[in-house]
């Protein structure tokens, strides 16, 4: 496929575009964070407590007067972080274990299959909150989490690309002229099935934002006083009644995000290949 | 099956071992949030003193009669009991969703898929996407501030109100009703975008097929056409689809009970977390696993008997 191809159909497809808009403005807000914000984040100013939106806080104050625009802007750093670092550590462990799987069929297909049928019987969420009780609650140890527990669709992806890709003439001329199987499997095969895990990660980026921002909302995940859009959204819950700024903003970022990766990922998905348009 | 419940049980196993109180575990000796106490009782509970295999085959003897071990809350109640007694509620409300879920977004999927292309089907596109990228959660508090604080419509906690006691039946059962309003609409939320959108492919799959073009073809009604020979074929994968949803309403109801206060599995899994009450954990994780396993096993079941040709094979 040619690439030029690929951008003609990117930027005719008007959502895909609007998704990769929003994706690169999180990117800029969340590198500019220092300077953009209006007030320091954990500045606490107890004489400004629980305001309305103003217009010297755009989006209100929360329980300590700190400001609500400058903890989001702030936030967006940890769900950018969360969302990379957990993707990419079930990125590497899917496509491993896919290209394992794929390439050398029988028994070692069928241990990796049987462990993807495993973890898919656990409740991501039950396993993601079962090992946080046991570790302490810290970003590192969400990213970590999310990651061990997001690999199983990737690894179904890359394992059915190697399926197809290892009978091509390609990989048979590169067998006879003696290449290894590691060879094989990451200089021959895995940059041809990368498309399929480019489109898996980005949809991998929101599912790993919103369970982020869950945990983060139940008090598990992102500690005070670093701010993520999850933990405003408790301060949203504790002062429902008074304060409902709290709760609408972070939410509603938090869906422009995931909205924004999830028309991303299937607009690069349609562009590579229009036949698997839905 | 059989391997499946194997592997259950290996990982719920590695995952305990992550536990303090395991000999080789420096970094949890340091950690002043676990008793010694609660050390002790972890190494009695799981037999952390022993050799490994020989922990896990005395584990599983336990599980086989479903002992999970003793709470570590003051009431030091045995683990299954309290599960069982909270099982009902998680599992009615997930079942009211799962309902809410077929009964909405089958007929949705179907119709955007006959009338492609319409307003109708740009409509449920738009909310298919937001119901994907929209965190519950948040969803469930703005309602609750809707709803619940500024018309005063639903209650915003439990499952019953404080006088329920004394309330004659019909009313009792109202009052039950919408407590679980909101509950149930939001775990379903998630599942009604997914489903609707799946269904809405499938149809369009069915009828590019050649069967479809015959019964056009030999003058049936484009009613009998779309509802009889298309929707039939159509529904079939919904069942897979169903038991594959199984873990994520159950892993959703951490999150809904949690927020609504109902004294249901999810909620005792939250308290259980917060408080570090790990052999309760580790039940939960358990039981939540089987029952993923008993849904699937369902829907493996439904498929063949929807589905003659699987018979067969």
């Amino acid at each position: 496929m040619m690439k030029s191809d690929f951008w003609y159909r990117f930027f005719k497809n008007k959502m895909a575009v609007a998704g990769g808009i929003v994706v690169i403005a999180l990117f800029v807000v969340s590198f500019l964070a220092p300077w953009i914000a209006p007030y320091d984040p954990n500045e606490i100013d107890l004489v400004h407590v629980l305001e309305p939106p103003s217009a010297d806080h755009l989006f209100g104050t929360d329980q300590l007067g700190r400001d609500v625009l400058s903890r989001m802007i702030w936030g967006s750093r940890i769900s950018l972080k969360v969302g990379f670092v957990a993707t990419g550590i079930a990125i590497v462990i899917g496509a491993i274990l896919g290209a394992l799987a794929g390439y050398y069929g029988r028994w070692t297909d069928s241990v990796v299959m049987r462990f993807v049928d495993i973890m898919l019987c656990f409740p991501s969420f039950f396993l993601i909150l079962a090992v946080i009780a046991i570790l302490e609650p810290s970003i590192w140890n969400i990213m970590i989490v999310i990651g061990l527990t997001g690999w199983m669709g990737i690894t179904r992806l890359v394992r059915a690309d190697f399926i197809t890709l290892k009978e091509r003439d390609f990989v048979h001329a590169a067998r006879a002229i003696g290449a290894s199987d590691i060879r094989i499997i990451f200089r021959h095969i895995l940059p041809n099935a990368m498309a399929s895990m480019l489109v898996a990660a980005t949809l991998g980026v929101a599912g790993a934002i919103l369970t982020e921002s869950a945990l983060s909302f139940l008090g598990i995940g992102v500690q005070p006083p670093t701010p993520s859009w999850g933990n405003i959204l408790t301060a949203g819950k504790d002062n429902i009644d008074i304060a409902w700024w709290l709760s609408l903003y972070p939410g509603l970022a938090i869906l422009i995000t995931v909205l924004g990766y999830n028309l991303l990922g299937e607009g690069i998905r349609d562009s590579l290949d229009p036949r698997l348009r839905s | 099956m059989i391997p499946l419940l194997v592997g259950i049980t290996i990982i719920c196993f590695a995952v305990i071992h992550l536990a303090p109180g395991s000999p080789t575990d420096l970094q949890t000796d340091l950690n002043p949030r676990v008793s010694a106490e609660a050390k002790e009782r972890l190494r009695a509970l799981y037999n952390l003193d022993k050799p490994i295999y020989e922990q896990y085959i005395l584990w599983l003897k336990k599980l086989a009669v479903l002992d999970l071990g003793e709470s570590f809350s003051p009431d030091h109640r045995p683990v299954i009991d309290k599960i069982t007694e909270r099982l009902p509620v998680t599992i009615t409300i997930n079942a009211l969703s799962m309902m809410l879920i077929i009964i909405v977004a089958i007929p949705i999927g179907v119709l955007s898929a006959v009338h492609r292309d319409t307003l109708f089907d740009r409509i449920t596109a738009i909310f298919v996407f937001v119901g994907f990228a929209v965190p519950t959660f948040w969803l469930a508090l703005l309602l609750m501030i809707l709803f619940g604080v500024n018309l005063g419509w639903l209650p915003i906690s439990g499952i019953r109100s404080l006088n329920f006691e004394y309330l004659p039946p019909w009313q009792a059962s109202w009052d039950v009703i919408k407590h679980l309003i909101l509950p149930v609409l939001l775990s379903a939320f998630g599942g009604l975008a997914g489903l609707s959108r799946y269904m809405r492919s499938n149809m369009l799959e069915v009828i590019r097929q050649d069967y479809i073009t015959t019964a056009r073809a030999k003058g049936l009604s484009e009613r009998i056409v779309i509802y009889k020979h298309a929707l039939r074929n159509a529904l079939l994968p919904v069942i897979t689809i169903l038991g594959l949803s199984v873990p994520t309403l159950i892993g959703g109801s951490v999150i809904f009970e949690t927020i609504f206060a109902i004294p249901g599995m999810g909620q005792l899994f939250y308290m259980s977390v917060m408080s570090r009450d790990y052999p309760v954990v580790m039940g939960i994780l358990f039981i939540g696993a089987i029952l993923t396993l008993v849904g699937n096993l369902i829907a493996d079941v439904s498929y063949a008997v929807a589905d003659p040709r699987i018979r067969v094979s």
